[in-house]
């Protein structure tokens, strides 16, 4: 991992390394060409210099400038559509990779008990930000063969069901529950019907909502319908800056209302999809905020973030009393939608 | 089941609707049929028993005793906090739904007596926007969850939708975990919850109360999943079961309590309550 220079920049025995640490080549999203092409610019006037032994800090210290601002430019105007892009890059972090770079400890538990083990939803026992968790996720898979294994992190039953049970063994044993969301949706298939895929969900959020412990659900990529929503109900729920969360994906909605692909772009805006609008929407409580030009470029930058959130997040939620939280989660989604009701148009807000 | 010729698979069951004048077709048997004489049978096909969709309003009319239904929460109208725009503006496509129905959105509720039996309902109306749900339908089902645990009075939803609404999005998806929660009270508080599912029942509606009741009962292969079976076959590309997520399907996997003919539901209804409720 550590060595894997491209062939052409491997240096010769006396020459410095490139400043910047060496990394498997970073997938370029479209938008993200013209900071692709300042970096290359970069990089090669570093090899020349490094090559020359000529001095060209000055340049490169204003390339690098260039470089900086563009990317800050660019992230902070992303389009409903390109944050989409981000969320789906595929150097995001997975929820292995916060695994790793955020738990103590992690044990994992395997199976539902009734039919499988779902590779898709990932349960276990962490040590995290200070406390002992019960920690339940979407992986989509790391390579190709994972990615297969896991329906590219689409749950079937099973999946719901073992995250069922691992959040009563969390009440039974008071562990606090953090749930990190990143799929497309659950997973569309034969076997996911017949297993009763939307018995499953609907039980999850049924139990969630009166679950006698603390839960915290985090959108880190991708929250796709009753997929996400199946780990969503929570006493906070959060997302990473970049992640998306709707009632459907842009692509899906487009085929439906377009009878093809053109609208995915248009529709993306429509859906809302972004953090900052469900911010304002008051579907989700927080945006954790991720390194300039997002998770990708920084995962461990992405990680600490995460951690900070959910370790003050647990902090203040473990000295709520449970009565009073449980209270509140249910307050916190029975307000959430928009009518227009003549009769207490004086008396209640509009939202609810 | 009968093939429609031409078509085959996921797609053979379109065009349900209720169509204009004297006569109509069977879409499942193709028989032409005396409109008068299908709605005397519930808009029930009297040749093959194929179950017509109905609106909301004729489903409390055939439910309920004569004259027992009063609506509730009657004046919530949608509004478009999204501004959604796709082909066309949310707004207006409301609008044009609520002159064609004559209703203000996807969702009919009240109190009224079935056999005799006080019972609350909400009753999902396929005719405006394809039953969808968004913040109002969400938010008069739980209104009518926290008036049957309020009242103690059992409660049936009928489910006849397409699944979550697209124009609301988030909104429209936290209606799942809206209702569910209220559910969750409801049983809490020992109330008697029947999901009556109808055709179609897709999507976030039968990912959140639709699956939810003490009992589940649905009418004759009325098509009930999450994913549809368009979504599906474009994803796996395999030719799905016969009679795939139809009621008897849901029956055979455990899903569903049992499938009720139209003709029956109020005695069956009626029943449950008898069990579940002190007398
Ligand atoms: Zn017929």
């Amino acid at each position: 991992m550590a060595e894997t220079l491209a062939p052409k920049e491997r240096p010769e025995a006396t020459v410095a390394l490139p400043p910047r640490p060496a990394t498997p080549a970073r997938h370029v999203l479209e938008f993200e060409k013209p900071l692709a092409k300042l970096e290359q610019q970069i990089q090669e006037l570093e090899a020349l210099q490094a090559q020359k032994q000529v001095d060209y800090s000055r340049e490169l210290r204003q390339l690098r400038t260039n470089y900086t601002s563009l990317l800050r430019k660019t992230y902070n105007n992303l389009s409903a559509w390109e944050t989409v892009q981000v969320a789906r890059h595929p150097q995001r972090p997975l929820f292995k990779d916060y695994v790793e770079m955020i738990c103590r400890d992690f044990r994992e538990l395997h199976g539902d008990r009734h039919f499988g083990d779902d590779p898709a939803i990932k349960c276990g026992l962490a040590r995290l930000g200070g406390h002992k968790v019960m920690l339940i996720g979407h992986h989509k898979g790391r390579d190709t063969k994972e990615k297969i294994q896991c329906y590219f992190g689409c749950a079937h039953p099973e999946g719901y069901r073992k995250a069922l049970r691992c959040l009563k063994l969390a009440e039974k044993f008071n562990l606090p529950v953090v749930c990190l969301i990143d799929t497309q949706g659950a997973y569309p298939g034969i076997g996911a019907e017949e297993r009763g895929q939307a018995e499953s969900i609907a039980r999850n959020m049924l139990e969630m909502s009166r679950l006698r412990t603390p839960i915290l659900s985090i959108v880190t990529g991708e929250g796709g319908s009753g997929g996400a929503l199946g780990i969503g109900v929570a006493d906070r729920v959060a997302m990473l800056e970049f992640a998306w969360y709707s009632v459907i994906s842009p692509e899906a909605c487009s085929a439906i209302l377009f009878k093809g692909s053109e609208g995915a772009e248009q529709l993306a805006e429509s859906l809302k999809l972004t953090s900052g609008h469900l911010r304002e929407l008051g579907v989700i409580d927080a945006v954790i905020p991720e390194p300039l030009g997002g998770a990708h470029r920084d995962t461990h930058g992405a990680a600490h973030q995460l951690e900070q959130y959910i370790a003050k997040t647990l902090r203040d939620l473990k000295r709520c009393k449970l009565d009073n939280l449980l209270e509140r989660r249910y307050e916190k989604f029975r307000n959430l939608g928009v009518v227009v009701e003549e009769s207490r148009r004086h008396s209640t807000k509009a939202a609810g | 089941m009968s093939q429609i010729p031409g078509e085959s698979g996921p797609s053979a069951r379109k065009n349900e609707g209720i169509p204009e004048g004297l006569w109509m077709r069977c879409p499942e048997c193709e028989e032409m049929l005396f409109r008068k004489a299908v709605e005397e049978s519930l808009h029930v096909c009297p040749s093959c028993d194929h179950h017509f969709r109905i609106s909301a309003r004729t489903r409390i009319e055939q439910l309920v005793d004569p004259g027992s239904f009063e609506e509730q929460f009657a004046d919530i109208e949608p509004a478009d906090p999204l501004k959604f725009v796709d082909k066309k503006a949310y707004k207006d496509r409301l609008k044009a739904e609520q002159t064609k129905t004559g209703n203000l959105d996807a969702v009919v509720c009240g109190k009224g007596f079935i056999k005799g039996r006080p019972i609350l309902l909400a009753v999902m109306d396929p005719t405006f926007m394809m039953g969808s749900m968004g913040s109002v339908v969400g938010e008069k089902i739980t209104r009518t969850i926290e008036a049957a645990a309020d009242q103690k009075l059992p409660l049936l939803v009928v489910s006849c939708s397409g699944g979550a609404r697209m124009q609301e999005s988030t909104l429209s998806l936290m209606q799942m975990a809206k209702t569910s929660a209220a559910l969750a009270r409801l049983d809490d508080a020992g109330g008697l919850f029947i999901s009556l599912l109808a055709d179609p029942t897709t999507g976030g509606v039968t990912a959140s109360f639709s699956m939810l009741g003490d009992f589940i009962i649905a009418e004759p292969k009325a098509l009930i999943g999450f994913a549809g079976p368009r979504t599906i076959w474009n994803t796996i590309k395999v030719e799905l079961p016969e009679g795939f997520q139809r009621s008897e399907f849901l029956e055979e996997h455990g899903f569903v309590d049992f499938v009720v003919h139209r003709k029956d539901l109020r005695s069956e209804i009626a029943r449950l309550t008898d069990f579940c409720t002190a007398k």
